[in-house]
């Protein structure tokens, strides 16, 4: 069966209203997807962050000064370091990081493994603990300090607090950002609808004098807004998703996981797909009550 | 169709003491005062600029008077909510002197409108909108525009557009004006029998010919008042 347009009264030529409406929310749809999807981002990625720090603490002892004595009193310290957190309630597990590990971690930020290896590191250990126990870390690096002085414990709150806070304010400028775009768009189809109002004044007029409710008339303008709206929504949405695969792609190029790894879960991507649907809904809903307020104001 | 609904009151139309004025200029209508009953037909006459096509305008609701009182099936206008004027309106067919037809549509499409608008069946309208279009000798126009049919032509499908829905009430303003006496007639002839159907009918006309071939009441306007028709004259 061939697919029927749905009737309209309103004349089918384009005018400047509805060639500007879906440009318009194209662009509008296309920043949404990029706020959103930033948004989404960051959510993952603290939850992330607080699941994986959550429960830990490291232990930092001095630079190991070398020579076969030193290494042998620093190994001594470090068993009793190990000692002290084996009997402090709350830790679940106290593991001497290998210095090839540590050599690791710092590759990515001072360059070669064989330049690192000739440095002097401090000897980390990654301490487990239960996370429904509250540990006093002050007094813990006290007792540490009181055998090795110079150890720190590092339990990652701060670190970890600061850098929520930057992620919740850059979340709550996504949502400014989303909620900009829902404005604009609404404000632009407003001015649209005006224009359609004025160009198509004699139809109006017309439908008002036979009779036509003030909704009949708005649901035409309504009905168009909404494929106007999709039009551009789904333009928008395409060249939103290129530029999320783009950015992708380049983070991924950078070696050594200075950038954490990102994507979108299905049910992100299930949002990004709405992202039209709902801007073509407001456009719809904005041009239907813009229409109401208009006729309201005719005989 | 619907059924043909008696007025509360015992009248299609009453003015009381109407006037109107546009902007800050003096009244265009004074102190009209008229009542029409269900099932009558009236003549509007007057000279160009008696103020026929702004009383029309006052009756099809196109416009609110400036002061006085019209009450249309019974329902005093300036006090009716707006959510209720659009079905009185659907009860009003008009022929506008400029027809008011929409270019961008068929003939068939601007006769089916009022149809539409009250929501009957597009069944309804592929049955009743041809067959009046034929009547009216336009046959071989339905899906013609506008644009590209003659000044009769065009007058023919606003006829049409305003009788299609059978409407209790007819407002016509020159609705022969553009057409052959012969024609003209034969207007007249339809509006006398959707009349007969109990239509209430008003047309305005300058053609004193057809008020003289067509014996209905007057209605005289004089410089924005109504007086007492004057006798017509001669041909």
């Amino acid at each position: 069966m061939a697919l029927r347009a749905r009737r309209s009264d309103l004349p089918g030529t384009k005018d400047a209203s509805t060639r500007f409406v879906p440009l318009l929310i194209a662009l509008m749809v296309f920043l949404a997807v990029l706020a959103l999807s930033g948004l989404m981002i960051l959510q993952g990625l603290t939850a992330r962050w607080e699941r994986d720090i959550k429960g830990t603490l490291t232990v930092q002892m001095p630079v190991v000064v070398s020579g076969p004595e030193a290494e042998a009193r620093s190994h001594a310290k470090l068993e009793a370091v190990l000692n002290i957190l084996a009997e402090t309630k709350g830790v679940l597990q106290a593991q001497p990081l290998p210095k090839d590990r540590v050599i690791a971690l710092l590759e990515p930020w001072l360059g070669s493994e064989a330049l690192i290896s000739e440095l002097p590191l401090p000897r980390l250990i990654d301490v487990t603990t239960d996370p429904y126990v509250a540990i006093d870390v002050k007094a813990l690096a006290a007792r540490i300090e009181a055998v090795q002085p110079g150890a720190t414990v590092e339990d990652h709150r701060v670190w970890l607090g600061r850098l929520l806070r930057l992620a919740r304010s850059v979340e709550l400028l996504s949502v400014l950002v989303l909620a900009m775009v829902g404005i604009v768009t609404s404000a632009t189809v407003v001015f649209a609808t005006r224009t359609g109002l004025a160009i198509h004044q004699q139809v109006i007029e017309v439908l008002h004098l036979i009779g036509a409710q003030d909704d009949y008339i708005a649901r035409q303008f309504a009905s168009r807004t909404f494929i106007q709206g999709l039009k551009g929504g789904i333009l928008g949405m395409i060249l939103g998703v290129g530029s999320l695969f783009g950015l992708g792609a380049m983070a991924r190029s950078l070696e050594g996981g200075i950038l954490p790894e990102f994507w979108l879960t299905p049910g992100h991507w299930a949002a990004l797909v709405l992202l039209p649907l709902a801007a073509a809904w407001i456009a719809t809903l904005t041009a239907r009550l813009a229409v109401h307020r208009a006729l309201a104001r005719m005989t | 169709m619907r059924p043909k609904l008696s007025t509360e009151s015992g009248h299609v139309i009453r003015f009381e003491s109407v006037g109107l004025r546009y902007g800050q200029r003096p009244e265009v209508l004074e102190d009209v005062s008229l009542d029409l009953k269900p099932g009558s037909f009236h003549f509007l006459t007057g000279a160009s600029g008696a103020g026929k096509s702004s009383l029309l305008r006052l009756m099809y609701l196109g416009q609110r008077p400036t002061r006085g009182l019209v009450t249309l099936f019974g329902q005093d206008v300036a006090t009716l909510p707006r959510d209720k004027l659009p079905a009185l309106r659907r009860r009003i067919g008009v022929v506008f002197q400029d027809f008011h037809l929409l270019d961008h549509m068929s003939a068939m499409d601007n006769v089916a409108l009022p149809l539409r608008v009250a929501g009957v069946s597009e069944a309804e309208i592929k049955k009743h909108v041809p067959e009046l279009l034929s009547w009216v000798g336009l046959a071989d126009h339905l899906n013609a525009r506008p644009p590209v049919l003659s000044g009769g032509q065009k007058q023919r499908v606003a006829i049409a557009r305003a009788v299609i829905a059978r409407p209790d009430l007819l407002l016509a303003d020159e609705p022969t004006g553009n057409v052959d006496d012969t024609l003209a007639t034969r207007l007249l002839y339809l509006f006398e029998e959707l009349n007969k159907l109990g239509t209430t009918v008003v047309i305005a006309t300058h053609n004193e010919s057809l008020v003289k071939r067509f014996s209905h009441f007057r209605l005289h306007l004089d410089h924005g008042r109504l007086v007492d028709p004057p006798p017509l004259r001669n041909d």
